[in-house]
């Protein structure tokens, strides 16, 4: 019962990462219809940024994670003025070749300043090994990162809901005509959106270090979780991402105990024939 | 002028094409014998790329796994190649009826779907494909590569040597075969009407065209001859591994399509060139380098040469014809 409870946690964290990873991806996309194929970049940036932070600075691991998300962030925004504005009316196959250019670029650069090998973090002590509670035992760094995760979609939720720029946010998602014939200006809306998600991604980055180690390659690998996550929770549905990635963490890890040879095919099995069916995913927002 | 003739005049063989076949027949053969494995396997690539041209380019269905298909074909021709029966061209034959059906079955999912979902359903299907390949390794040698390729002389004549004279032979053979084919396809009114499809599927359904049947064609023709470049590898580097099916590969030949240009079949094989040569010259020292390049190149070719190498080349010839 006790592993139960352990496995299905360990997937349930995982999939609060894949949620931070890919929820800004939905919003953005489901703003400006810019499929974002190098968001698993920004992600990156992030974790590097920790990692520099924390093994060359001798920063602390948690005062890295702010900077993790300020520096994507703007450095995401300065992407979006530069390239990604001019290419929004242009076609979805130009979109995905940029983009997809960008990724390959991020790989070189990374590969450029910190080698192509993996890299981990040495954690503060309170993050390693294990809480329990009863006979369960469960890995404190996950604990950390579920409350992290739920914290985030606490204030975005809030944030969407409960301010103004969250209404102007909705406004856009929903229908982008009318909200900019109302007046409101949606490219700014698009490039502050775009800068937090990113951000987002690279929390989400700096937090993935200690679970599936950053290396060059991470842009790419973790772009596929990120897409299943957006095309099956629904682009633009905060709820959406939530579900989809927490199904999708659990289901993998999950999986991997039950199917060992057949975990990866069964969640793209499932995928192609959920949007098959659905195309628009589950909880999409238009 | 009416339609026919207007067809006919824009399908016509013009003398750069006569001369560039030849070129492509004589020069490695006379000059760079050293590198005619390579400009096989530049053949190869040109027919995958002109594959995605085809259902990319001219109707415009955007495919990030289109590499499936190429392993599928690779696999077929490798798996029967390696249970005994090497004869080349049944293995083409073979591996081109094995793609166009799985093409035509995935065809019916693909016309349904659109933007994101197309993109995932492409993908989740190559993956698919390479976690089966790796899975079912009695047949496939799983993530090893299939092993024990034997494949006979060509037409029981040629041998197919270290040296690759029969396989670039073999491989621009078949390559100009089906390059004739994909050209009397894209200059036929079905070619015409794909292009409508692609430019405005509301107008060509009003007009009475079956948009969904027509692609359903197209995608299953696009397989098959994806298939056969996939059949072409295997059988010429006798082996497959499951990267034939990969990701990579899918980014790869978009990139070299973008790059020569979409929709006119020869800026799929400039591509395929410029890109495999200057991947053999290039990567040999720093594999990441490489990578950036091409990056750059993709965000360069997007911005300022939205229709490649050729359709630069084509504004500057009307600009220097206007001035």
């Amino acid at each position: 019962m006790s592993t139960l409870i352990a496995v299905l946690f360990d997937g349930f964290s995982y999939g609060m990462l894949l949620f931070l990873l890919s929820v800004g991806l939905s919003v953005t996309l489901g703003l400006m219809n810019f499929t974002n194929l190098a968001h698993g970049a920004f992600a990156m940036l992030g974790g590097y940024v920790t990692y520099a932070l924390v093994e060359s600075a001798g920063w602390p691991f948690l005062a890295t994670l702010p900077l993790a998300f300020l520096a994507t962030a703007l450095i995401a925004a300065v992407f979006e003025a530069v390239l990604f504005r001019r290419i929004y009316k242009s076609g979805e196959l130009n979109q995905v070749l940029l983009t997809i250019g960008v990724v390959f670029a991020s790989y070189a650069v990374a590969a450029f300043f910190f080698g192509t090998v993996h890299h981990s973090v040495d954690l503060p002590d309170y993050l390693k090994g294990f809480v329990e509670i009863g006979d369960l035992k469960l890995p404190a760094y996950r604990i950390f990162l579920v409350i992290v995760a739920l914290a985030v979609t606490a204030g975005l939720i809030l944030f969407l809901e409960f301010t103004r720029f969250g209404a102007m946010v909705r406004a856009a998602v929903d229908n982008d005509k009318v909200a900019g014939g109302l007046g409101l200006n949606i490219n700014a809306i698009f490039a502050l959106t775009f800068a937090l998600g990113s951000g987002l991604a690279g929390l989400g980055g700096a937090l993935a270090i200690d679970i599936l180690f950053i290396d060059p390659n991470f842009g790419f690998h973790i772009l596929v979780p990120v897409l299943i996550v957006v095309s099956i929770g629904g682009l633009g549905s905060i709820w959406g991402s939530f579900l989809a990635a927490a199904a999708l963490g659990i289901f993998d890890v999950a999986g991997k105990f039950l199917f060992p040879d057949f975990g990866p095919f069964l969640i793209y099995l499932f995928m192609v024939v959920i949007l098959f069916f659905r195309p628009n995913g589950f909880f999409a927002r238009r | 002028m009416d339609p026919k003739s207007w067809i006919r005049a824009k399908a016509r063989i013009s003398p750069y094409e006569a001369i560039f076949w030849i070129a492509a027949a004589v020069i490695p053969f006379v000059f760079f014998e050293n590198y005619l494995s390579l400009a096989a396997s530049v053949a190869v690539t040109a027919l995958f790329c002109i594959s995605l041209d085809m259902i990319l380019g001219y109707a415009g269905i955007i495919s990030l796994g289109h590499a499936a298909f190429f392993g599928i074909g690779a696999y077929t021709a490798g798996i029967l190649s390696a249970r005994g029966w090497g004869e080349p061209i049944s293995g083409l034959l073979l591996a081109a009826a094995v793609t166009a059906a799985v093409g035509y079955i995935v065809s019916f999912m693909i016309v349904r779907v659109q933007h994101l979902a197309l993109l995932m359903i492409t993908l989740g299907l190559s993956f698919l494909l390479a976690e089966l390949a790796i899975s079912f390794d009695q047949f496939t040698g799983g993530s090893d590569g299939l092993q024990g390729i034997d494949t006979w002389k060509l037409l029981g004549i040629w041998k197919f040597s270290l040296w690759g004279h029969t396989a670039y032979a073999y491989a621009l053979a078949t390559l100009f075969v089906l390059f004739l084919l994909a050209r009397r396809i894209v200059h036929s009114p079905f070619g015409l009407t794909l292009e409508a499809i692609r430019e405005n599927p509301v107008r060509t359904t009003a007009l009475g065209a079956p948009n969904h049947a027509h692609l359903r064609k197209i995608f299953t023709i696009a397989a098959a001859f994806a298939g056969v470049a996939g059949a072409l590898l295997a059988q010429i580097s006798e082996t497959v591994s499951p990267e034939a099916l990969g990701f990579q590969r899918s980014a790869e030949i978009a990139v070299m399509l973008i790059l020569g240009g979409t929709g006119r079949l020869y800026g799929a094989i400039l591509g395929a060139i410029i890109f495999m040569i200057a991947r053999d010259q290039i990567s040999g020292f720093y594999l990441q380098y490489w990578y950036f390049w091409i990056g750059l190149i993709l965000i360069l070719v997007v911005l300022f040469l939205p229709r490649g190498i050729l359709g630069g080349l084509e504004r500057l010839a009307r600009l220097g014809r206007r001035a």
